[in-house]
This record gives C-alpha cells, sequence and structure tokens, in this order.
C-alpha cells in the first residue's frame, strides 16, 4: 500500500510539475510583455476568459477525439495554469513602478536591461505567487486526471467512489490537499527568499551601511 | 453542435440547474464572507489564522469534497446539497481574502470622517465601507463565479453537475458533440455570469464617476470593454 500511495504520488507530482512547466513557457513570455510594454491587455482578458472553460469536460473530449494519453489531461492542466501565471507574471513586472524605470531608463538602460535588472527581481514575489495559485489548481484538478484512465492521487478517488469506499476516497482527498499545502508552503518560502531587498542584500545589510 | 440543437430542451434544463449551482454558492460564500472579514480586520491574529485556513480550504480538491461532504454531514451522496455546501466553502476562502482587501482599500480618512459625523460602526460599516470597497471586492467576485460555473461539473462524476453531465455521458458513449454542447452552454452562462457582475459594479461604483464629466466617460468606456 505505502509504495503503492508512493508510486501514484510520483504520477501526480509528475503530471502536476508537467503541466505547469508548459503552462510556464508560453504565459512568463506573454506576462513579461504585457508587464513591460502595458500593451496586449486583451491577451489577459482572453487569458481569463479560460478560466471558465471546464477541465471534466476539456479532457473528456480531447480523449474522444484523440484517443487515451498523456496528452488530453496534460492540455487541460496547462490551460488552467496560464491565467494565473499571466495575471501574476504582469502584475509583478507592473509593480516596479513608474519611477524607478524612468530612473533606469535616464541612467541610459536599455529596454532589455530594465527589464530583466530593474523589473523582473522587483517582481519575484508577485511571479512566485502567480506559480502558487497555478500550481494549487493544477495539483487539485489533476486528481480528475484519473477519470481517463490515468494514475495520480485520484486514483484512489476513483476507485473508491466506484466501489463505495470512503475510506479510500478519503485518502485520496487526504493526499492531493497535503500535497498541495507542501508544495504551496516550498513556493510561499521562495517567495520569501526572492523579495527585493531580501536573501544577499539583507544578510550583507550591515557591511552596505559602512562601506 | 448538432445533437445540442436538437436535444436543446435536455441543454436548456442542464443549464439552469447548473446556473442555480454555480450562482448559490457564490451568494452564500459572498454572505459570509463580507462579515467575517469585517469582524476579522483589526484583529490581526485571528485574521491571519482565517486567511491561512481559507488557504488549505482552497488545497482539497473538490471531487474529494463533493464526496466527503455527505460523509460529514449525514446528506445522501447524490444530494445537490453537497456540490452547493463545497463551493460555498471554496467561494468563502477565496472571497474572504478579496473582502479583506477590499475593506483594508477604505481610505482611512473617510472612515475617521464617517465616524466624525456620528455613523455608528454598524451604519458605517454598511453604508460606507462596504460601498467604497466595491471596486476592489468585484473584480474577485467576478472570478470567483466564472471559477464556480467551472466547478459545478466536476459535480458530473457523482451524479450532480448540471451541464457537466453532458461531458460524463458524452465520454461514456463515446459521443464528442454531446461533450461540445456542453462546453459552450457552460462557457455562455460563464460568460452571462460575468457580464451582469460586472454590470452590477458599473452601477454600484457611480460615485467613482460623479465629478469630472471627461474621465467619467473615459472610465465609463472602459468599463465598458473590460
Amino acid at each position: 500500500m505505502i509504495a503503492l500511495i508512493g508510486t501514484r504520488l510520483a504520477e501526480h507530482l509528475g503530471y502536476s510539475a508537467l503541466a505547469v512547466a508548459i503552462a510556464a513557457l508560453i504565459a512568463v513570455p506573454i506576462g513579461l510583455f504585457v508587464g513591460h510594454t502595458g500593451r496586449g491587455m486583451p491577451l489577459v482578458a482572453g487569458a481569463n476568459a479560460l478560466r471558465a472553460l471546464p477541465s471534466l469536460g476539456l479532457m473528456t473530449l480531447l480523449v474522444l477525439l484523440f484517443g487515451l494519453g498523456l496528452m488530453p489531461p496534460i492540455v487541460a492542466l496547462v490551460i488552467l495554469a496560464i491565467p494565473p501565471l499571466i495575471a501574476g507574471v504582469s502584475s509583478g513586472i507592473r509593480s516596479a513602478g513608474a519611477s524607478a524605470v524612468d530612473a533606469a531608463r535616464a541612467m541610459g538602460m536599455t529596454e532589455s536591461q530594465i527589464l530583466w535588472r530593474v523589473e523582473v527581481p522587483n517582481a519575484g514575489p508577485l511571479i512566485v505567487s502567480g506559480f502558487r495559485g497555478a500550481a494549487l489548481q493544477v495539483i487539485a484538478t489533476a486528481t480528475i486526471a484519473a477519470y481517463v484512465n490515468l494514475g495520480g492521487l485520484g486514483r484512489f478517488v476513483f476507485d473508491g467512489l466506484a466501489v463505495y469506499d470512503y475510506g479510500e476516497v478519503l485518502l485520496g482527498a487526504v493526499l492531493v490537499a497535503g500535497l498541495a499545502v507542501l508544495v504551496d508552503g516550498l513556493l510561499a518560502l521562495a517567495a520569501r527568499l526572492l523579495a527585493p531587498g531580501a536573501g544577499r542584500a539583507r544578510l550583507r545589510g550591515p557591511v552596505r551601511a559602512s562601506a | 453542435m448538432r445533437w445540442g440543437i436538437q436535444n436543446i430542451d435536455i441543454v436548456a434544463g442542464l443549464f439552469a440547474q447548473h446556473a442555480l449551482l454555480a450562482i448559490l454558492p457564490t451568494v452564500i460564500g459572498l454572505l459570509l464572507a463580507v462579515p467575517l472579514a469585517a469582524v476579522l480586520r483589526g484583529r490581526r491574529a485571528a485574521r491571519t489564522i482565517a486567511v491561512v485556513i481559507a488557504g488549505i480550504v482552497f488545497t482539497i480538491p473538490s471531487l474529494a469534497l463533493f464526496v466527503v461532504i455527505p460523509a460529514v454531514i449525514g446528506t445522501a451522496i447524490l444530494n445537490p446539497a453537497n456540490v452547493v455546501i463545497a463551493l460555498s466553502l471554496y467561494s468563502l476562502a477565496l472571497l474572504l481574502r478579496t473582502a479583506l482587501d477590499a475593506l483594508d482599500a477604505v481610505p482611512r480618512d473617510v472612515r475617521e470622517a464617517a465616524e466624525a459625523m456620528g455613523y455608528g460602526p454598524l451604519r458605517r460599516t454598511l453604508t460606507v465601507d462596504l460601498a467604497l470597497a466595491v471596486p476592489v471586492l468585484l473584480p474577485g467576485l467576478r472570478v470567483v463565479a466564472v471559477t464556480n460555473v467551472s466547478m459545478v461539473s466536476v459535480g458530473a462524476v457523482i451524479g450532480v453537475g448540471g451541464l457537466g453531465n453532458l461531458f460524463t455521458t458524452g465520454y461514456q458513449r463515446s459521443y464528442p458533440d454531446q461533450i461540445i454542447a456542453g462546453l459552450i452552454a457552460i462557457l455562455v452562462l460563464a460568460l452571462v455570469v460575468d457580464r451582469v457582475l460586472a454590470l452590477i459594479g458599473w452601477a454600484l461604483t457611480r460615485w467613482a464617476r460623479a465629478g469630472d464629466q471627461s474621465a467619467a466617460a473615459a472610465r465609463g468606456a472602459k468599463a465598458a470593454r473590460t
């Protein structure tokens, strides 16, 4: 049983990580662009409309059209993760503030230097909070992958439901919630380390003041 | 799509059920979150604990909650109340954060002015704080409402899911047309709910557009676009 839980946990984490990674490849560049230029707001609105697309419907439709496999659930999860990522990255980039950006521009920084040296470091915490939102939703929803015959912790929920074994259902539910809390906690820690003025700068604080 | 047109009466019935299952929890969540936020404001420790609990509630997968609730409160597994209670909990958890932020956004001098004019705490909260909280509260409410519309469909797996039933039966019958009809109907419902809430928000924030006419026109145009 313990070995089975381990396998299901690894599968669940695998689907979730893959989905968030693919979503990040799509959403982060869009977020950087929208945040830096202030253009492309329709993109953000369009991404928000994705929130209304039910994962269960998308997953079952893709399975019927393309067959069983990893692709349908991953696509559904990627679509789920994109809106919070775009929102987090773009609002993070904008949070750098007009005065800091203008100062950097006045100092002769190029646009890409402004983006990478001023806006992105500032955006750290909000970007991570976008990832937290995405990870929470993806980990919770990856449960449904078991409905279309895949593994993951949803197996316990669906197998338990099939034979009215609520103990097994509860086990699945508790494991998913536990995994989500754990991942969320780790990302919260990352946000703290990435906060402007944290980490290196804070550790070297007194030295800097005297230098 | 042909299936949806031929069976428009079935789709319409599920649409109504779906709308009820999505809107009811949104309203319940809002009615619980705002008073709770008003009470928690200013109680720092209680506020922190409540926000942490709300975060944990949101991590429980909806499907698991749909199944566990009947075991906890003793309702029948096919009772739609399970879905309403589960989604109300999520809505409360999501809206509590937003409601706290919204009340925090009320300028302090306005609150103090209201107090100086003799407003009691209750009257001030209802007529001043709430009115000024709308611009922050409403975007959060729209996200929650749209998320609920999408989440109701998961209930189909346990037999209570409005339009989600089109997904499960369509999948079991290998009939994509039925799933597509469900997806389109859910997107339409989400769009309608979102527009109606945006309109309510626009009507409730007329004070923000009072005064400068050109600024008011610009904001109105923007509100209409978003």
